[in-house]
Order: C-alpha cells, then sequence, then structure tokens
C-alpha cells in the first residue's frame, strides 16, 4: 500500500519537473496573410497608385488607405491589383498566387456610374476573367466616390452577370475589400 | 421562498427524531461454523460488515418489511425480506458458491454518493438505438439536456442551458480533456464504448472536479462481472448521408481471474441531406477501438484500459465566410452559398481529431465495506482543422494543436452503518502545443497546466427515510503560456499597465508574453433526501462550483470564420462561481410516475462573449466581441412524466425550460436553449418476438429572449456602400418534429439472439432551423432519414 502512495507521489512530481524545461515558441510565419493591396492606374504619364496597408493583419490597426492622385474625366486607363505580404521578410507576392490559381480566384470593381466603368482584360485558363488587369474609363464630369475592390475566393465564376463584373452571383469567401475614395477631375 | 423552504427542512428533521430504533444483530458463518469476518451485511438502507468473530449489529432500523442482503465472496449471498418488529438477532450461514450462474449481468458500479441529487441514466438499450449517432444526440434523450450543434455532426450537450468548459464529461473515470472549450469541439468518445451514462445537473459530483457550474456526464463502460464469453455487432444502414455504420465488441467476464473487452466501430457516412438541398461537405468518417484487461484477485483488482478516437468530420461549405458581406449574404439568402451534388468526399474545411486515452486502476478492498482505487491515466489528443485556403496551403491544417494530459487519481471509500464516506486527491500535468508550423495564429497558445485536487464526501442516513450529503473540494491550479500578441493588440487590450510583467521577448511588431495564473479554489455540495412512504421522494441539492477562465476565454485573439467574428480573450478574466439549488419531486403510483425538478443557478463572474465594436482589416469590417464578465443567472424546471397505460401501451412525456439573465446588464443570455417538449407513445407485446413500435414528437418552440446583438454594416449594392443591418440574433421559428422507432427480436441458437430495428427520423420531412446550431446562418437542419439497424447478440 505504502509503496502505491511513493508511486504516486513519483508520478506526480515527475510530471512536475518534466514541465519546467520548455523552449520558447516560434513565432508563426503568416504567410498567407495580405497585408497591402496596391492598385495601380496608368493613362500616357499619369500613374495613380491606390494603397491599402494593414501590417498587423486581423489585429486592431485600421488599414492605411492612400489615393496618389486624382483621376482625370473622360480618360482610359490600364489597371493593375497587386497583393502582397509585408509582414514576412522578403516581401510575398501573393499575386503570383491569385494569378497561377485563375480559376478558383476573380477581383471585383465597383464603383458608382460618375467615377467610371471598368472591363476585365485578362482571363484564366478557362476563358473567364480573374480580374489582376482591367482598364478603367472615367466618367465625363468631375465626380467624388469610392472604387471598392473585392477579391473572391472560389467565386460561381459561370453564374449570371459574374464574368461581366456583377459581384451580386459571385457567392465564394472574401479574401480582401478594400474602399478608395477617389475624386475624378 | 427560501425560508420556507428551510424551514420545511427542520420540520423533516425533527420529523425523525425518536423514530425507528430497532437493532438487528447476529453472526455470519459458514456452513461448517466458521465465522466469516468483513462479510458484508446491508439491512435496509443500513451497511455494515462483519467484525473478527463474524459478528454485526445493525441500529436505528424502522419498523417492517425489511430487505436483507448478506455477500461474502465465494459465498452464496442471502437476498431475502425479514419483517422487524422488535430488536432482535439473526444469524446466517453462507453456503459456498459452485455451481455458476448462466446468465449474463452487467454490472454496473455505484458511483451515487450524492443521494440528494436525482442523477438521469442512460442505460444500454437506448445506447445500442444511437449506435451511430454521436454523445451530445443521446443525451437528449435526458429532460434538461439539449445540444449545441455545428452542423449535424458535431454535438455538444447542454446542461440546463450551459455547455463546453462548464460540462465536464468523465469518461472511465477519467476527465476527457479534448479541447472541450471550443464551441465547434464535439466530445471525442465513441457512443458504442458506453455502458451506462449518467447525468448529474450540478456540481454535486464532486470527486471528479469542482468546475461543473452546468453538470457533470458521467461515461461507465461495460464491466462483465460473471464468467462469460459473449458478442455484440451492431450494423446500421442510413438513407441521409447514404451511409453505414459497425460495431463489434467482445466481452469476456469474469468474477475471478481475467476478464477482458474489446470494441471496435467504423463510420462511414457522406453529405446529409436538408429537405430541399443537399448539405454540401457535411459527411464523416470514424474508426475507433477500445479495449480493456483486468485481473480481479480476492481482495484487488488490477486493470489497464486504452482507446482510440479518430474522426475526420467535414464541416459545411457554405458556413465559411470570408467577410460579413458573405454572412450578410447567407442570412438574407436562407440558402447555402455552396450546394454540390452529394459525395463522400470531405473537402476542406474539415476537422481531423484523434484522440488517445490509456488508463492503469488498482483497487485494493480491505473489506466489503472500504476500498482504495489508485489510477493512473493518460490522454493524446490531436486536433487538426483545414480551413479553405489558397492552393498548398489547403492541405496545412489552419490549426494543429496536440494535447497532452496525465493524471493519477486515489480515492479512497468506505461505508459503515449508516455513514458512507468517500476521499481522495488527484493530480495532474498537461501541456498544450499549438504547432507554429499551419501558418496561421494559433486560436490558443502553448501552455502547461498543473493542478491538483483533494476532496471529502460523506452521506448519513439519520433514518431509513431520510438521509443527508456533504462535500467539500480544494483545487490548486497553475498555467503558464506563452503567446506572440501583436503589440497593437497588447495596448488595444491595455495590458501594458497590468500585465507588463508577462512580456519576455520582441519579434517585429509582436510581444512575446508569458502569462501565468495561479488558482485555489473551493467548491462544495450538501443536501438531503427524504422519502415521504407511497413512493414519493424529495430530493434537495445546493452546491457551490468554482471554473477557472479556459484558454480561449484567456487568449482567444482572432477572426471567427464562421461567425464572422473577431473574438478577443482578456488576461484580466477571475474565475467564475456559480451556486445552483436543485430540488426534485418523485412520485410514483402504480402506473403513473412524475418527476419535476426546478432550479436556480447563480453564477458571479459568469464568462461570455459580448459585442463591443469593429474592426476593420483588409478584408473589410467585422464586429469584435470580448469575453466579459457578468452576474448572471439560470433558472428553470425539467419536468418528466412515465404512464404505464396497460401491458402494452406506454407514454412517455419530458419538458424542459429555462431562463438566463445577465443581471450586471439587464438583458438575456445568449445561446438558452428554448422551451421544448417531447411525448413518446410506445406499444410493446413480448409476445410478438419482443415488438416495440414508438412514436415521438419533438417540439422545440421560439427562443423569445435573447440578447440583441445585431449591427450595421455596408454592403456593396449598385456598386456603392449600402448600409444593412445583420441579424444574427433573431432565433429561428418553433418547430415539431415526429420520429418513429420499431425493433423485433429473434433467437437464433443457444444465447445467440438478432434484433432488426427501423426508425425514422423527422417523418414529415420538415425544414427547419435551430437556434442552438452554430450554421444556422448557412443552412437548414437534415431532412428525413430512414434508419435499418440490426444488433446480434452471441
Amino acid at each position: 500500500m505504502k509503496n502505491l502512495k511513493i508511486l504516486a507521489l513519483a508520478l506526480v512530481s515527475i510530471f512536475t519537473f518534466s514541465s519546467c524545461n520548455e523552449d520558447d515558441p516560434i513565432a508563426v510565419n503568416e504567410e498567407e496573410v495580405i497585408t497591402t493591396v496596391t492598385t495601380t492606374l496608368t493613362a500616357g504619364n499619369q500613374i495613380i497608385t491606390l494603397t491599402s496597408r494593414d501590417l498587423d493583419g486581423d489585429g486592431p490597426n485600421t488599414p492605411v488607405v492612400t489615393v496618389s492622385g486624382d483621376l482625370i474625366v473622360n480618360t482610359t486607363y490600364t489597371g493593375t491589383v497587386r497583393f502582397l505580404n509585408e509582414a514576412v521578410t522578403p516581401v510575398d507576392d501573393i499575386t503570383l498566387e491569385v494569378k497561377a490559381e485563375g480559376v478558383e480566384h476573380q477581383l471585383f470593381f465597383q464603383a458608382p456610374a460618375a467615377i467610371g466603368a471598368f472591363t476585365y482584360t485578362d482571363a484564366d485558363v478557362n476563358g473567364k476573367p480573374i480580374g489582376l488587369a482591367f482598364t478603367l474609363k472615367t466618367g465625363t464630369v468631375a465626380a467624388t466616390g469610392n472604387i471598392i475592390v473585392v477579391l473572391r475566393h472560389e467565386p460561381a465564376k459561370s453564374a449570371a452577370g459574374v464574368a461581366t463584373g456583377d459581384i451580386t452571383n459571385a457567392g465564394g469567401a472574401t479574401d480582401a475589400q478594400i474602399t478608395y475614395p477617389v475624386q475624378v477631375k | 421562498m427560501q425560508s420556507k423552504i428551510f424551514s420545511f427542512c427542520c420540520f423533516c428533521l425533527f420529523c425523525n427524531i425518536g423514530y425507528s430504533q430497532i437493532t438487528v444483530s447476529g453472526k455470519i458463518t459458514t456452513q461448517d461454523g466458521i465465522p466469516l469476518s468483513g462479510s458484508h451485511v446491508h439491512i435496509g438502507k443500513k451497511t455494515v460488515s462483519s467484525d473478527a468473530i463474524g459478528n454485526y449489529t445493525v441500529k436505528k432500523l424502522a419498523a417492517g418489511n425489511t430487505k436483507v442482503f448478506i455477500s461474502y465472496v465465494g459465498f452464496q449471498s442471502i437476498d431475502t425480506t425479514v419483517n422487524v418488529v422488535v430488536d432482535q438477532m439473526l444469524d446466517f450461514i453462507l453456503k459456498v458458491k459452485t455451481d455458476q450462474l448462466q446468465e449474463v449481468v452487467i454490472r454496473q458500479k455505484a458511483n451515487r454518493l450524492n443521494k440528494s441529487l436525482l442523477e438521469q441514466n442512460i442505460k444500454m438499450p437506448t445506447i445500442e438505438k444511437f449506435s451511430n449517432q454521436t454523445l451530445g444526440d443521446i443525451l437528449k434523450e435526458v429532460a434538461g439536456v439539449s445540444s449545441l450543434k455545428t452542423g449535424s455532426t458535431v454535438v455538444k450537450p447542454v446542461i440546463n442551458g450551459l455547455f463546453g468548459s462548464r460540462v465536464p464529461i468523465i469518461n472511465n473515470n477519467v476527465r476527457l480533456e479534448d479541447q472541450q472549450w471550443g464551441t465547434e469541439h464535439a466530445p471525442n468518445f465513441d457512443i458504442n464504448a458506453a455502458g451506462k451514462i449518467t447525468v448529474i445537473k450540478g456540481a454535486s459530483g464532486l470527486q471528479f472536479g469542482g468546475d461543473a457550474v452546468g453538470g457533470l456526464v458521467i461515461i461507465e463502460p461495460v464491466s462483465v462481472k460473471k464468467d462469460t464469453l459473449f458478442g455484440k455487432t451492431i450494423l446500421n444502414m442510413v438513407s441521409n448521408g447514404r451511409g453505414s455504420s459497425i460495431s463489434t465488441s467482445l466481452h469476456k467476464g469474469n468474477d475471478k481471474g481475467w476478464s477482458w473487452n474489446a470494441l471496435g466501430t467504423y463510420k462511414y457516412m457522406g453529405d446529409k441531406e436538408a429537405p430541399d438541398y443537399v448539405l454540401s461537405n457535411s459527411g464523416n468518417q470514424e474508426a475507433n477501438f477500445s479495449g480493456d484487461i483486468k485481473f480481479t484477485g480476492k481482495k484487488h483488482d488490477v486493470s489497464g484500459y486504452y482507446s482510440f478516437y479518430n474522426t475526420t468530420i467535414g464541416i459545411l461549405s457554405a458556413s465559411h465566410t470570408g467577410n460579413v458581406n458573405d454572412l450578410y449574404n447567407s442570412i438574407t439568402n436562407k440558402i447555402p452559398s455552396v450546394v454540390n451534388d452529394f459525395t463522400y468526399d470531405i473537402n476542406n474545411p474539415k476537422q481531423k481529431v484523434q484522440h488517445h486515452l490509456a488508463k492503469l486502476n488498482y483497487n485494493y478492498y480491505f473489506d466489503e465495506t472500504a476500498s482504495l482505487a489508485v489510477q493512473y491515466s493518460f490522454q493524446f489528443n490531436k486536433r487538426l482543422e483545414f480551413d479553405v485556403r489558397r492552393g498548398n496551403f489547403n492541405d496545412l491544417a489552419a490549426l494543429d494543436l496536440a494535447l497532452t494530459t496525465h493524471a493519477v487519481n486515489v480515492d479512497y471509500k468506505k461505508t459503515l452503518h449508516d455513514w458512507s464516506l468517500k476521499s481522495g486527491f488527484n493530480g495532474s500535468f498537461q501541456n498544450n502545443f499549438a504547432n507554429p508550423a499551419t501558418g496561421i495564429r494559433p486560436l490558443i497558445p502553448n501552455f502547461d497546466r498543473i493542478e491538483f485536487g483533494t476532496y471529502g464526501i460523506v452521506n448519513y442516513d439519520i433514518s431509513d427515510s431520510f438521509s443527508v450529503d456533504a462535500g467539500l473540494r480544494y483545487d490548486f491550479s497553475q498555467v503558464e503560456a506563452t503567446k506572440f500578441y501583436f503589440k497593437s493588440r497588447w495596448d488595444e487590450r491595455g495590458y501594458n499597465s497590468e500585465f507588463a510583467d508577462f512580456i519576455v521577448g520582441e519579434e517585429g511588431n509582436q510581444w512575446l508574453a508569458k502569462p501565468s495564473f495561479t488558482f485555489h479554489n473551493i467548491s462544495a455540495s450538501t443536501g438531503f433526501h427524504k422519502e415521504f412512504g407511497q413512493d414519493l421522494h424529495w430530493y434537495t441539492n445546493v452546491s457551490l462550483a468554482t471554473r477557472n477562465p479556459n484558454p480561449s476565454e484567456f487568449f482567444s485573439d482572432g477572426l471567427h470564420h464562421s461567425t464572422g467574428v473577431i473574438e478577443l480573450g482578456d488576461l484580466a478574466l477571475d474565475k467564475e462561481q456559480a451556486v445552483k439549488l436543485s430540488t426534485t419531486l418523485q412520485k410514483k403510483w402504480t402506473a403513473f410516475s412524475v418527476e419535476v425538478n426546478p432550479f436556480i443557478n447563480s453564477i458571479r463572474n459568469f464568462m461570455f462573449l459580448r459585442p463591443v465594436g469593429f474592426e476593420t482589416t483588409i478584408r473589410g469590417a467585422f464586429p469584435v466581441w470580448e469575453y466579459q464578465q457578468t452576474n448572471a443567472r439560470l433558472a428553470g424546471v425539467d419536468v418528466q412524466t412515465h404512464w404505464k397505460i396497460n401491458n402494452q401501451w406506454q407514454h412517455d412525456f419530458a419538458l424542459a425550460y429555462v431562463n438566463g439573465r445577465d443581471l450586471t446588464n439587464n438583458e438575456f443570455l445568449i445561446d438558452i436553449p428554448p422551451l421544448n417538449l417531447s411525448n413518446k407513445i410506445q406499444f410493446a407485446k413480448t409476445e410478438w418476438n419482443d415488438l416495440k413500435l414508438e412514436l415521438k414528437s419533438e417540439m422545440v418552440l421560439r427562443q423569445n429572449r435573447f440578447p440583441d446583438n445585431n449591427f450595421i454594416t455596408s454592403i456593396v449594392a449598385n456598386n456603392e456602400l449600402t448600409p444593412v443591418l445583420v441579424d444574427i440574433s433573431t432565433p429561428p421559428p418553433a418547430y415539431q418534429l415526429l420520429h418513429f422507432y420499431s425493433e423485433i427480436s429473434f433467437k437464433t441458437f443457444g444465447k445467440s439472439s438478432t434484433t432488426i430495428a427501423f426508425s425514422i427520423q423527422n417523418i414529415l420531412n420538415t425544414t427547419y432551423r435551430d437556434y442552438l446550431n452554430r450554421q444556422r446562418f448557412f443552412a437548414d437542419e437534415m431532412g428525413r432519414n430512414l434508419q435499418l439497424q440490426l444488433r446480434f447478440n452471441y
């Protein structure tokens, strides 16, 4: 009987002492996180950069949105979107992944008609748009509003209107949603 | 009200003084006249053992027909009734046991020390019926127990409105450590391994822990006492999910020497279907094994047990949302965003969970009335959760937790005349490892936890019809965690002033913190059981439970994909304390019995998630809910009736109601089960091959008492941001379901028998959603399900 008690005590003390040595954990390398979404609009010599940067991911800090300049009325801009993970070193370009898996991704651009109209200029292997490349034809009169860029993962790319940029029937899960305040002059 | 109860208690106490003082004494010997010392003597409700020369004395017996039970290992027991009128001598002669009994006796260990609380039991026939379902499903058979679900496979029991860390599950005398804090983590247990399931609706099971704020679920395995070998195979085929399951077990029993049990279960289920669509990615697969071996000696027994539970559970595709827009679309569209053709394949999101449990037991019986049990148990729980991710990340778990628990328990039991005592202590060490290779910040961090506890419970039979019990427990707990915090989060939480000491390192924009907490907790339970005669019983129990914050309450820090909410833990949380008063009146007539159990549970520092604002990330704005503490009160009543209409017909009724209030904020509590009623009518005829036919109606009303956590968000409509109300609070409407069950048994040859059971769940293919299903925003519940079950006993 006594032996048993000793055994029990021994077991308990083993667990107690074995717990003392623990190496510090490794910080998680969040390779997948999108911290930065940069939309570039080019017309002739004019390059406008719209950026949203959120280095603490799901942390409490709000993304910092910057717009480098105003758009010009009645102009056709060539647009590209880049997704970066700037929380890791070296910086990870997630755009490449989105492109490689074009079938599973689509970007949606939304803005009031007065700001302009978007047209996809790229396609995935099935001939459906991805949205990493596009054109924006600005409105004919000066206007203020928001350009909303949405990256959807696994959208229903064949659903009605989706291929022309209508998000209504797209479904899927949102990987990024940025609102850029812009002005058309 | 309370003072009335108190005065009634006093009245009862006085009633019992000067009542029934008969003493019975005598001698226990063998046929050769050799005295048997240490034999078990049970007269009326008193238990004693004979002394060194075989003499015994039992005092304070009530007059009248009294049950007498005398036993001694290796001798035939005496089980009789004696009319006790005056003090008398009763000598017993025990015969040596020669022949073995043919019948199989499945013994259930008597764990009942808290006689002041009426426990609810689920026994073998019901467990067999639920062979291909889960622990959470079967527990709903008990009035007052409902379930918190994620889809149809992840089912957690809710006792009187509480769940998760507040309802510990004890499997084979081992406290199940399987990341039970998670609302989407089902108990890792194969229902087929249960011989009996007991529900204690309160904290009075002090030998198992002091933190059962909601209640306890105690699972005991099948244990065979007689020398026999038998097997059982249960085969299930279901239409909804187009799956099947098989569970087969072999039991070798023995009252001396070696005995063993072995069980294997395999389940394979495809997508379930709601009345109108396939619930895509809701399949599940399970492969389990459990086995034990035991040696029983004259005064001791030794046993070893091992079980392995291995499951893959698909999580409804449509329940993965990226941001609040996706959630809003799901709620307003009322159909899942993803509906594919039926498949057995399980894609992301999914859970892969493995649970190992190994233990060693040693029991020593000093005599028939006293015993000591020593147990060492080891548990290893591996939880992998896969989410919808980009590219190769899909093959990498988004959450990878390994939880290791070692525990030692020592328990001593003693029965002495009118007293029974149970006391013991336990120690445990636990380590949680959150694998950083997932590439996603883990939901809970690495931690080590050390716990010690000690308890004592006594029961005293004041008279034959009145008993009281009391128990006290002390627990020590120390948790040391290591976690990376974003500096921005650390500041937002305001940890700098109070917890700056915890910071041990820095990495980029993150702090490495080592939060450490120590708790000293007291828990207690006391109550009485009074029998008024004519089968009227009154049980009353008051229990004090103390629960420490669990890992998610302390450390949560991020987005919850199926609710579209950022959940934040709080290092400043204090322990939660609950005082529960529960009273049960039970009355049995010849054909009708009724049980009414009102309760009130007052909880100080009740931990819950409360909406506090919004945070914007690259995916858009998310509501933020943080763990807060409040004073809460849950009050309700459980009612059960049983009516034996005649030899063939029976009726059962159950009702459960609970009202949960947040007293500090003057709000209702979230996720409180609505009023539910169940009616079952059964026709049974033994002569027709044990035919049984059952029709059951399950009615769940709408929960009208809920907190308003709705919020406004901006969604893109007509190319512009438009504010909309996201209704995450309103509970779904009431529903009523009808279920049918039938079975018939055949004797095949010798002792073997075959039972065929056919059942239909949700006969009318009713479309409904349940308030306590985490996926109610995304899809309807399962539709009609036909099930065929074959049970072979051999």
